[in-house]
């Protein structure tokens, strides 16, 4: 007994080390795998604090760009409001399941082969998990993790995430997925050979999940090859956001998300 | 004493946030970071207890995980050349290390050069490859580990260079 207390007193360095060691590597682990890092992320209160407190001084270096981005959106939707017909469509009285939330986003990471971004809004804006984040162009992301005053989003510029989006003109639908390489190119996988589909086609969300309203823009077919097995394409999307350059997002609720979900349940 | 134990306080709470405010957003050419953090590492006494110096590099490591939500990449990196560093200040510095009087101000330009690129070299490694996690991209891992080190150890050398009246 003596002599095994020895020998941890003598090596204590290397065990030390060790156990650190390890703990970071079962962190890392973690990391990599879906929905798991449970309370230390950038959502926490402290951490998420320091980062708004340094976008209050940054955000002023994205005043003129934002500014052109808010007017290009309030233009668009002032032409759709003069173009619009007269009638209270089926399509209009269903769009109001959805509610915006806007937040601004405070950390933002698209380096990485796991990106997440840091948004103002949380739990006291009933802002909750599996909530989608959007801008004014197009996708950005899902909440992933919720605190009382912020919320981390996990990007579609991430290796876990997986969005449900389909071609606009063939109305095929795949998985959107990321292979690290390219911060304006994602990668859309599950179509089909036998799909035909050009460079330039546009991709939209499918509004399968309750995630997501249909019809959000994702990008533009930049190029395609075929998979491994020579049945599936591998379409290189290029986004239409610029993920390296978020100020303010839109952060989608659906009201009927609880009704969508307890349906699904029945289903399992 | 108290002196030295306040500065190394400062020196991390200082280069900690350096690194997440400042040197994680500047994504030179895409991808290029510097990892500044390490000067803390790099340059922490080596007349000290060796349990507070490991622990310490992991808690820089650690935090600066947890703003940039990198999982234990930069703190499991960090760690093991706080454990590995003996073995460079000795290949580095040969003798002056055995009579452990190294101040790093006073070092020789070329020694101090090869005690900084091989830490920052290897950190970056086990880094980048505990960030890609797939050993089939190991080109990719070589290519970052090289380019990001280079700049850090341009950081790291400017900096100890801008500082270095003052006695470590």
């Amino acid at each position: 007994m003596q002599q095994l207390f020895n020998f941890f007193i003598k090596n204590k360095t290397f065990f030390l080390f060790l156990m650190l060691f390890s703990i970071a590597i079962s962190l890392t682990v973690q990391s990599h795998q879906f929905h798991r890092s449970k309370l230390l992320n950038s959502s926490n209160h402290i951490i998420a604090g320091i980062y708004a407190a340094s976008n209050s001084v940054s955000q002023y270096f994205h005043l003129v760009k934002e500014n052109q981005l808010l007017l290009e959106e309030n233009s668009r939707l002032k032409s759709e409001q003069f173009n619009r017909k007269r009638d209270l469509s089926f399509d209009s009285i269903m769009e109001k399941t959805y509610r915006l939330i806007t937040g601004v986003v405070y950390k933002n990471s698209y380096t990485q082969a796991t990106n997440y971004l840091t948004l103002n809004k949380g739990l006291r804006d009933s802002v909750k998990e599996d909530y989608g984040v959007i801008t004014s162009k197009g996708i950005v992301g899902v909440i992933d993790k919720t605190s009382t005053k912020y919320s981390r989003v996990l990007s579609i510029l991430n290796t876990n995430s997986r969005i449900n989006v389909k071609l606009k003109k063939t109305k095929h639908f795949g998985t959107l997925t990321w292979d690290t390489k390219s911060a304006d190119i994602v990668q859309l996988k599950d179509i089909q050979e036998l799909v035909k589909i050009a460079v330039g086609d546009s991709v939209i969300t499918s509004g399968f999940s309750s995630i997501f309203p249909a019809n959000v823009p994702v990008g533009t077919i930049n190029s395609f090859r075929l998979n491994d097995t020579k049945d599936l394409y591998v379409i290189d999307v290029k986004l239409f956001n610029d993920m390296t350059n978020l100020e303010h997002v839109y952060i989608i609720k659906n009201t009927d998300i609880n009704e969508l979900e307890n349906l699904n349940e029945f289903d399992e | 004493m108290n002196n030295i134990i306040f500065l190394n306080i400062m020196r991390f709470l200082g280069l900690l946030f350096l690194q997440v405010l400042i040197c994680s957003n500047i994504n030179f050419m895409g991808y290029i970071n510097p990892h500044i953090y390490l000067l803390f590492i790099l340059l922490y006494p080596t007349s000290n207890n060796r349990l507070t110096f490991i622990f310490c590099s992991f808690l820089i490591g650690f935090i600066i995980d947890v703003f940039l939500d990198s999982g234990g990449t930069h703190a499991a990196a960090s760690v093991l050349i706080a454990y590995l560093r003996p073995l460079f200040l000795k290949f580095s510095f040969g003798a002056a290390y055995d009579y452990q009087v190294i101040k790093f101000s006073n070092t020789d330009f070329t020694q101090r050069l090869i005690y900084f690129s091989s830490m920052i070299a290897i950190h970056h490694f086990v880094l980048f490859f505990l960030v890609v996690f797939n050993q089939n991209q190991i080109l990719l891992i070589i290519k970052y580990a090289l380019y990001s080190s280079a700049f850090t150890l341009l950081l790291c050398l400017l900096f100890t260079s801008l500082f270095s009246n003052k006695r470590v």
